[in-house]
């Protein structure tokens, strides 16, 4: 790869406990990822795409950290990636305000403080990335739509200007007009900000979109990774083959 | 001024709330006039007006030892709304951080401690109270502290028992990894997403522990004469209960329409949303 690397996943083995606990025995350990090995490029968008359940979402929680249960490799080049999750209706606190929210992040900044001025006006210039208006400081994320809320989480993970954003299915529970808009918010911040984005979907359309390399999963493998375009011209594998023809972007070989 | 009218026609429409509301106010009225002004010195003996019933002098009647007893029921509703509101600060500031914490670190600390205090729950509070006052002797402080003790549990669980629920939500993963420290965590991210289970909690409790003040004070434990709250003025009248009913009477109805208006308050604010 000709550019520097941000990311960097070798062997990685990633486990969840088993939530059944039962007196006098340990709990099990269950492996949901294989041997996951990948390197992403500095400013690229990796998209992670496959099935429910194949391990896309236990990745990016092992990448940013609230899952430290694993083996093998993982190296990062910056401290503090963030994240975006699947639904906006339970990743903001409902008893703060939207500008409290964004504020957060600053006032918990161990590399500095930040003065109340300082915060206020990194707020609005976010405010400003992620186009809604000052107003909605005011209000509480109850009085949000959807699309205005996956606004704020995005907004919440720029306040600390992270190099490395993963997405975890950010439009998956938004309709479709308003999937556009995040997509395109998302694009835009990409291009203006260079910031390397992880972007998790099971939506081959949308991935194709954003995407400059596309990782396939399923059960916990990757079974095919490469340049996004090539690998929807050309896909390798038979699984990739069946999500693209599911997806009605391949037609069916035969028939 | 736009916020407090929304907040009054939402009260106009909630019966419970509008009931609670009045109740308490009476109470409340009865406890904050005591402080300034009563018809008698609770206190004041009188042989020649023994247990009289109700009357214009003594509008509910006097005792076995001729006291007001309408002016006893006023100094009494304010050692009972004391004792009620020291019980429940302890319990529920107590149980609140126990639960709070047993809640967000959960594993073998929240095993062992929960346990500790689900041994406290199967504890009858009365016993509690008679052991402490067995040791320390008898007198508010004691009946503070048992009635105190024997509250932490109930807050504990419910406390627990909502942030178990929040924990998992991805708004606290996502405080996670923007660096916020487990304190601030669990009390300023959390707790203020429960405050409406604890404010209708808050004031169960209430109830349970003017309950529980007038039955420890009805056998003896509690506050101690001349001094009396309502629960000591009960026990004192049960032996005149037929010949002067309005001695028992009335401190029971005052115990009754407390634990009511509390009650009220507390469902109308579990239905607030």
């Amino acid at each position: 790869m000709s550019k520097d690397a941000v990311l960097r996943a070798k062997d990685l083995n990633v486990f969840y406990k088993n939530r059944k606990r039962k007196l006098f025995r340990g709990s099990k350990k269950i492996q949901i990822l294989h041997d996951v090995s990948f390197e992403m490029g500095e400013g690229e968008v990796l998209a992670i795409a496959g099935e429910s359940g194949c391990g896309k979402s236990t990745l990016a929680r092992a990448i940013v950290g609230i899952n430290r249960d694993y083996t093998g490799e993982l190296w990062q080049k910056y401290r503090g990636p963030q994240m975006v999750f699947q639904d906006p209706y339970n990743s903001l606190n409902p008893a703060k305000k939207v500008g409290w929210l964004l504020e957060e992040p600053l006032k918990v900044d161990k590399s500095r403080k930040w003065t109340k001025e300082e915060r206020k006006e990194k707020v609005k210039e976010i405010m400003k990335e992620i186009e809604l208006p000052l107003e909605m400081l005011e209000r509480f994320p109850s009085q949000l739509s959807g699309g205005q809320r996956q606004r704020v989480c995005i907004g919440i993970a720029l306040m600390r200007e992270p190099k490395l954003l993963i997405a975890d299915e950010p439009v998956s529970a938004l309709d479709v007009t308003i999937q556009a808009q995040i997509m395109e918010l998302l694009r835009s911040l990409h291009k203006r900000l260079g910031i390397s984005i992880i972007f998790i979907s099971h939506d081959l359309r949308v991935v194709y979109q954003i995407s400059d390399h596309v990782m396939i999963m399923k059960s916990g493998k990757v079974i095919e990774y490469g340049e996004t375009k090539e690998v929807y011209r050309n896909p390798q594998a038979e699984y990739t083959k069946e999500l693209l023809i599911a997806a009605g972007i391949r037609k069916q070989a035969t028939l | 001024m736009n916020n407090s009218s929304r907040i009054f026609k939402k009260i106009k429409k909630d019966p419970y709330l509008m009931a609670g509301l009045i109740i308490t106010g009476i109470i409340l009225l009865m406890i904050i006039v005591g402080l300034f002004w009563m018809p008698y010195e609770p206190t004041k003996m009188s042989a020649s007006e023994k247990l009289q019933g109700i009357s214009f002098k003594h509008i509910m009647g006097t005792d076995n030892m001729g006291r007001d007893v309408f002016s006893r029921v006023m100094y009494g509703s304010r050692v009972t709304l004391l004792i009620a509101i020291g019980t429940v600060t302890i319990g529920a500031l107590a149980g609140t951080v126990i639960g709070a914490l047993t809640g967000y670190y959960g594993g073998a600390f929240d095993e062992v401690v929960m346990r500790v205090i689900d041994a406290l729950f199967a504890f009858p509070s009365i016993l509690l109270a008679l052991v402490i006052v067995s040791v320390f002797g008898t007198g508010w402080v004691q009946l503070l502290m048992s009635l105190g003790i024997a509250f932490i549990p109930s807050f504990a669980r419910i406390v627990r028992g909502e942030v178990l629920r929040c924990r998992n939500m991805d708004y606290v993963a996502s405080a996670k990894l923007q660096g916020v420290s487990d304190v601030r965590m669990i009390f300023v991210h959390i707790l203020p997403n429960i405050k409406g289970v604890m404010a209708s909690s808050i004031l169960i409790g209430f109830n349970n522990a003017v309950l529980a003040e007038a039955g420890l004070s009805y056998l003896g434990v509690g506050s101690q004469p001349p001094y009396a709250s309502l629960g000591k003025m009960l026990s004192d009248a049960q032996q005149y209960m037929f010949t002067t009913p309005s001695y028992c009477l009335c401190p029971g109805v005052v115990i009754v329409l407390m634990v009511l208006g509390f009650s009220f308050l507390g469902e109308g604010i579990r239905r607030w949303e």
